[in-house]
């Protein structure tokens, strides 16, 4: 066997400690990174790119911010849909009012303005718990889509209401709006994903994801070995929020093209809730299973009949589609409420041992 | 075999009430620099009630809590935390979802001060710091030997080691004062052996002041170096081990009176 685990010693605490503690899994992350940034934008097609790859990794950002708030700190939120379209409301508003401005700094930007809406909303979440909460973020889904779409000031006083994503370019090369290259948005979004899964990374093995997850698991004892609740809570919606943010403003610019608020109204709250469910909350590897399985699972049920030559209609598929979402919502919620994420471990677990029983 | 030293933690008339139930009636006692100290009491004495008026959980409506011979104002336990009091539950209060070694770097929390920028790009300070405190916490792991379960989830773990781990884990915070709410509670005689070996050596080699309640009286002989006791919330005895065995008033609160 190729992959172990056995005779590798570690020597230090830092490499005992390190992200990747198995050689062969630093090597599979590093090739698949740069496979993702080399070999999928010469391989690919256009379409897989442009409506698979593009909306999985921007779900997958906004999974990893909703992952951080409920998974790693255990407050439950309903308000993903909100927080993101703060991001692209704020985002669109930032980069047509302030031109000079590069486009990776306005979308991080963005971020920020979305965070600290995050924190205002956040507030609540000192003195309620689980499902009371979740009503009190449902208030921020619905409050903020209503005030998007009611002040015309966050659209510039366009007519329609929706105005195109502002068409902005790095290096020359143009990567939002309805005229950029499939592939440059794809390696845009990218550097995002990467970027923003890094620092999920580090946040959940530092002093700040444990104080998270302590809040999570038994906010008395926490509170006891000296986490604050208040501050450590709002700093997990803050930072939720601004993952929300990024990921809502770059859905908004790169990949619908245009600044509209039915991309974020409560269903995809929910859907961005069942991604973190299915694929494992408190888990950054989560939130990518996830967010694909959601994604793809509509686009897999529409096209198999094809491939077996047989021919259903499309509304039937609808049905069967959500059937079979129920079902496998109930299905992780009681066999495996740690989702994709935690199936892999177990299969690790077992071929550890494989093919002995213990 | 009492240790004169300074009074570490004074307690003065304190009195606490739920509404109309008086949980303590004017308790006062010092527990001194470096002893080990018992609460012991019936159910109900309110003996964890004291224990968490110590580190802010409760705020009595009376009396005074002198710590290290500053007065208490009122505090969250975050803030006793950061004074140097850490404490173990009598229903053990671990966070179930993370690895023993998680468990015990959440008690150094207070001893990290890297940045969120640090620690989110795991460089400089963020990175040195957890190296630094994981050297301090394999300390605390060696000494209480439980070398072997550092990466194993807390919730796998059977009842006596998730007791060693919370102690680990209020060890790993370095306190001074050491609250331990029933160590021994539920434990057969091998694993509380053990136990009152790591509270032996906690004092003996790390100094550490102990406040602890326990129900098995031959652990809090054997282990103390004075005790008090309480019934109904009042203060009944206060002395030495042999002292308190011979006093008719605690004998009659643990076995009951006659009344005929």
């Amino acid at each position: 066997m190729l992959y172990r685990e056995a005779g590798q010693f570690k020597t230090s605490y830092s490499a005992d400690q390190a992200m990747l503690t198995i050689t062969l899994d630093r090597w599979f992350v590093f090739g698949l990174t740069a496979f993702a940034i080399i070999g999928v934008p010469l391989l690919a097609s256009e379409y897989i790119i442009g409506s698979i790859l593009v909306p999985v990794l921007i779900l997958s950002i906004a999974a990893l911010g909703l992952n951080i708030l409920t998974g790693y700190c255990g407050q439950l939120s309903l308000g993903t849909g909100a927080f993101m379209a703060a991001g692209a409301y704020l985002a669109y508003k930032i980069a047509t009012n302030i031109t000079w401005m590069p486009i990776w700094l306005v979308i991080p930007l963005a971020g920020l303005c979305a965070a600290a809406i995050g924190i205002a909303f956040g507030l609540p979440s000192l003195r309620i718990k689980g499902f009371y909460l979740a009503v009190a973020t449902l208030a921020a889904q619905f409050f903020l889509l209503w005030l998007f779409v009611k002040v015309p000031w966050f659209v510039n006083n366009s007519i329609s209401g929706v105005p195109p994503a502002p068409p902005r370019s790095i290096f020359g090369i143009q990567v939002t709006g309805a005229a950029a290259g499939n592939e440059a948005k794809y390696l845009f979004v990218l550097a995002f994903v990467i970027v923003l899964a890094w620092i999920a990374r580090n946040m959940a093995r530092s002093r700040i994801g444990r104080s998270w997850m302590a809040i999570r698991d038994m906010d008395i004892a926490a509170e006891l070995v000296g986490i604050r609740p208040l501050p450590t809570k709002l700093s997990a919606f803050a930072i939720s929020s601004f993952y929300c943010g990024v990921a809502g403003a770059l859905w908004a610019l790169c990949y619908i093209n245009s600044v509209e608020p039915t991309a974020f109204d409560i269903n995809r709250s929910f859907q961005v809730l069942f991604m973190i469910i299915v694929g494992g909350l408190g888990s950054v590897l989560g939130s990518f299973l996830g967010a694909a399985f959601i994604f793809l699972l509509p686009i897999v049920l529409n096209s198999a009949p094809g491939w077996f030559g047989y021919s259903i209609a499309s509304d039937t598929i609808t049905h069967i589609e959500f059937m079979l979402f129920g079902v496998l919502i109930i299905f992780f919620l009681i066999v495996e409420p740690h989702g994709l994420a935690r199936l892999w471990q177990i299969a690790k677990e077992k071929l550890r041992l494989w093919p002995f029983p213990y | 075999m009492t240790r004169p030293g300074n009074i570490l933690l004074g307690v003065k008339d304190i009195s606490l009430r739920f509404g109309g139930v008086r949980a303590l009636t004017d308790v006062s006692f010092d527990i001194h620099e470096g002893e080990i100290f018992a609460i012991i009491g019936p159910n109900g004495a309110g003996k964890s009630s004291m224990l968490n008026c110590i580190n802010g959980f409760y705020h009595p409506q009376e009396g005074t809590i002198t710590f290290r011979g500053q007065q208490r104002r009122r505090m969250r336990p975050y803030e006793a935390a950061a004074q140097g009091i850490s404490r173990t539950f009598q229903n053990i209060a671990l966070f179930r979802g993370m690895t023993t070694l998680e468990n015990v770097m959440t008690g150094r929390m207070l001893k990290m001060q890297a940045s969120f920028v640090e620690q989110a790009l795991y460089l400089g300070r963020g990175k040195r710091e957890e190296v630094a405190h994981r050297e301090k916490v394999e300390e605390v792991i060696d000494f209480l030997e439980i070398q072997s379960i550092r990466k194993t989830p807390v919730g796998r773990l059977p009842y006596g080691l998730q007791k060693r781990v919370e102690l680990a884990r209020a060890l790993a915070a370095e306190p001074e004062l050491l609250l331990l709410d029933e160590p021994m509670a539920g434990m057969n005689v091998e694993e509380k052996e053990d136990m009152c070996r790591f509270v032996l050596s906690t004092n003996h080699e790390l100094g550490t002041t102990i406040a602890l309640i326990e129900h098995d009286m031959g652990v809090v002989m054997d282990l103390s170096d004075r005790v008090v006791v309480l019934d109904y919330g009042k203060k009944l005895a206060e002395g030495t081990p042999d002292e308190i065995r011979g006093n008719q008033e605690v004998i009659d609160a643990y076995l009951g009176v006659s009344h005929d």
